[in-house]
């Protein structure tokens, strides 16, 4: 196990190792699919975009490539990353190893913002689909976090109030669904309420990966206020801790970046609850480690599934959130077997 | 450092919890606090530590008051062992103690070679120094509780504030903790069960019961047959001591009335 202070070098070293890995993921992604494409056509597609390679290529190939695989492998990695962060941060923060980012009604209220705008026509076209989306997460976000506040400052009053909310915009969906939807509507909420790549394009990329990489920045300076937590709020508190202060920063953050991620993906389910666990396992606890590792594994799981959704049933693409709740569940069940029993599971 | 309550006051639903409270605890000091349960010990302490803001009342630090203190530099200060507290996380013992370096970290202060030495001397202190790399759920109560203060003293702290520190310690570990907390100078403030600790260690003693502070005063002052038996509800003999501090001997509890059935 690490200790707090790893030498300069060998963080950097790690970083680099990182950063290898997640782009030999990234090509792998952009490589594999309906149409396999060579490594060495995705590196000169890459090339020819990045700074004019001038390589000759099929403009087929390097079309899927650039606009469509690459594009769809970016963003993947970056909900992944951001997912795996906020469900780290969130479990440390909440004391609770079930707390995830959707805990807060955040998946719920983005599914009801989606299904106002795609079915009741809210906004009258000016609104699209991820920004009803958006605007219905943080709406619920905001509706929960204040029932928390009402409810008293005791962490299972977060957790609650979460509840509360979730059932609530659920309800809400499933109520508007039912009521106007067509068959095909209600279909395609349910591809997005599942997650779903499908349309992500470059300006995605260039939304999610800011998002994630802020995000993933602001719970990394606070990595070790979040080791001040371990045994609990008072002594953290007793810690030097501002705890109060330090839970609105958090929480607000992760809420931000998850809602961001749900906009644009939809709610991709067990990323955020199951990554931060395996990376526990392979880093340890301490923060300083685990954001980076649950920000990375969280990635690379996310490119891999998404390269299985596309590819495991010939000409047909699955939602992505079955194929991470496919493999995240039994990984759970592995992680829950092996956990040590102690008691303080979102205790105080 | 001095720490000094004035007119302390901690509500719930609508009942005192704690009333009216005024103590001080001067430099240097090892104040014991005891009282039976629910006397309020616990509730004063957490106000005292700054985990809860009073009611009623303020707590200061020399002349600063606590509640102006930012969290970081009160804890830098001021370090609290609670009761129980409890982790699920994996972490180890030694990581365990290293939380108690916390306050004294930043962004622009890393963890360093100084660092690790306070924490290795803590874990020594509270004789732990070879179990440093066990994990915190394969350890025992009283291995727990020691490493609760080894991260106190990891903050070094000018006052330290025990909530019954004692408690899943066995013998030779209970005496051993509240000598070394002793040896090491500094003011104490600490919540004891038992009277003949709080006797045999600390230069006065406050007494709690029912939200208020009864007695205050040195072990002999203040541990008379009539005050045991009037707060804690038993009858004892109070002796001397060679080092003329009180040892109390408690009688056993007068016969059960004979309409009680004995089981």
């Amino acid at each position: 196990m690490s200790r707090p202070g790893l030498p300069a070098a060998r963080v950097l070293g790690l970083a680099a190792a990182a950063l290898v890995l997640l782009l030999a993921a990234l090509v792998f992604g952009a490589a594999v699919g309906e149409t396999r494409i060579p490594f060495d056509t995705v590196a000169k597609a890459v090339a020819n975009r990045l700074w004019a390679g001038g390589h000759a290529l099929d403009p087929i190939d390097e079309g899927i490539v650039w606009n469509y695989r690459l594009s769809r492998a970016v963003v993947a990695s970056a909900c992944g990353a951001a997912l795996a962060v906020s469900g780290a941060v969130l479990q440390s923060l909440l004391r609770n190893p079930l707390a995830d980012p959707y805990l807060l009604g955040i998946s719920a209220g983005a599914s009801s913002g989606a299904v106002a705008v795609a079915i009741l026509g809210l906004g009258g076209g000016l609104l699209s689909l991820p920004l009803g989306a958006l605007t219905g997460a943080l709406l619920a976000f905001g509706l929960v976090s204040g029932l928390a506040v009402l409810a008293g400052r005791g962490l299972a009053a977060i957790i609650l109030a979460g509840v509360a909310g979730s059932q609530l915009f659920n309800a809400l969906t499933a109520f508007v669904v039912t009521k106007s939807a067509t068959a095909d509507q209600a279909r395609g909420i349910m591809f997005w309420l599942l997650g779903n790549l499908s349309g992500v394009r470059w300006p995605d990329a260039g939304l999610a990966v800011p998002v994630a990489l802020v995000g993933l920045a602001v719970c990394l300076v606070h990595a070790r206020t979040l080791d001040a937590f371990a045994f609990g709020t008072a002594s953290a508190a007793a810690l030097g801790i501002p705890v109060r202060r330090v839970r609105a920063v958090l929480i607000g953050a992760t809420a931000l970046m998850t809602a961001v991620m749900v906009s644009i993906v939809g709610s991709i389910g067990f990323v955020g609850l199951v990554i931060p666990h395996a990376a526990r396992l392979v880093v340890g606890v301490r923060h300083g480690a685990l954001l980076p590792a649950s920000a990375l594994i969280g990635a690379l799981f996310m490119i891999a599934a998404d390269v299985l959704s596309r590819t495991l049933l010939p000409g047909q693409v699955l939602p992505i959130g079955v194929m991470t709740a496919l493999v995240g569940a039994p990984a759970f069940a592995l992680i829950l077997i092996h956990r040590p029993v102690v008691g303080g599971m979102g205790a105080r | 450092m001095r720490l000094s309550a004035a007119n302390l006051t901690w509500r719930a639903a609508g009942r005192a919890i704690v009333e009216d409270v005024s103590l001080e605890v001067r430099s240097g000091e090892f104040l014991a606090l005891v009282g039976p349960n629910g006397s309020g010990k616990s509730t004063l302490i957490a106000m005292l530590a700054g985990l809860k803001r009073p009611h009623g009342g303020a707590v200061a630090l020399d002349d600063r008051p606590l509640a102006a203190l930012p969290r970081r530099e009160a804890a830098r200060l001021l370090a609290l062992v609670e009761q129980q507290a409890e982790t699920g996380e994996r972490l180890t013992a030694r990581q365990a103690v290293e939380l108690g370096r916390t306050p004294h970290l930043g962004a622009l202060v890393p963890w360093s070679g100084r660092d690790e030495a306070i924490v290795r001397e803590a874990l020594e202190a509270v004789d732990m120094a070879l179990l440093t790399d066990r994990m915190w759920h394969s350890l025992s109560g009283g291995e727990r509780q020691r490493l609760h203060i080894a991260r106190a003293l990891a903050q070094e702290p000018k006052v330290l504030i025990l909530d019954e520190p004692t408690n899943h310690l066995d013998v030779e570990h209970q005496l051993g903790l509240l000598a070394l907390v002793r040896r090491r100078g500094g003011t104490v403030l600490a919540a004891l069960h038992d009277l003949n600790h709080a006797a045999m260690f600390a230069d006065r003693i406050a007494v709690m019961q029912a939200g208020r502070l009864v007695a205050l005063g040195t072990p002999a002052d203040v541990l008379t047959p009539d005050l045991v038996a009037a707060v804690f509800k038993v009858r004892a003999s109070i002796e001397t001591g060679p080092d003329h501090r009180p040892f109390i001997r408690y009688a056993p509890p007068a016969p059960a009335p004979a309409e009680t059935p004995a089981w």
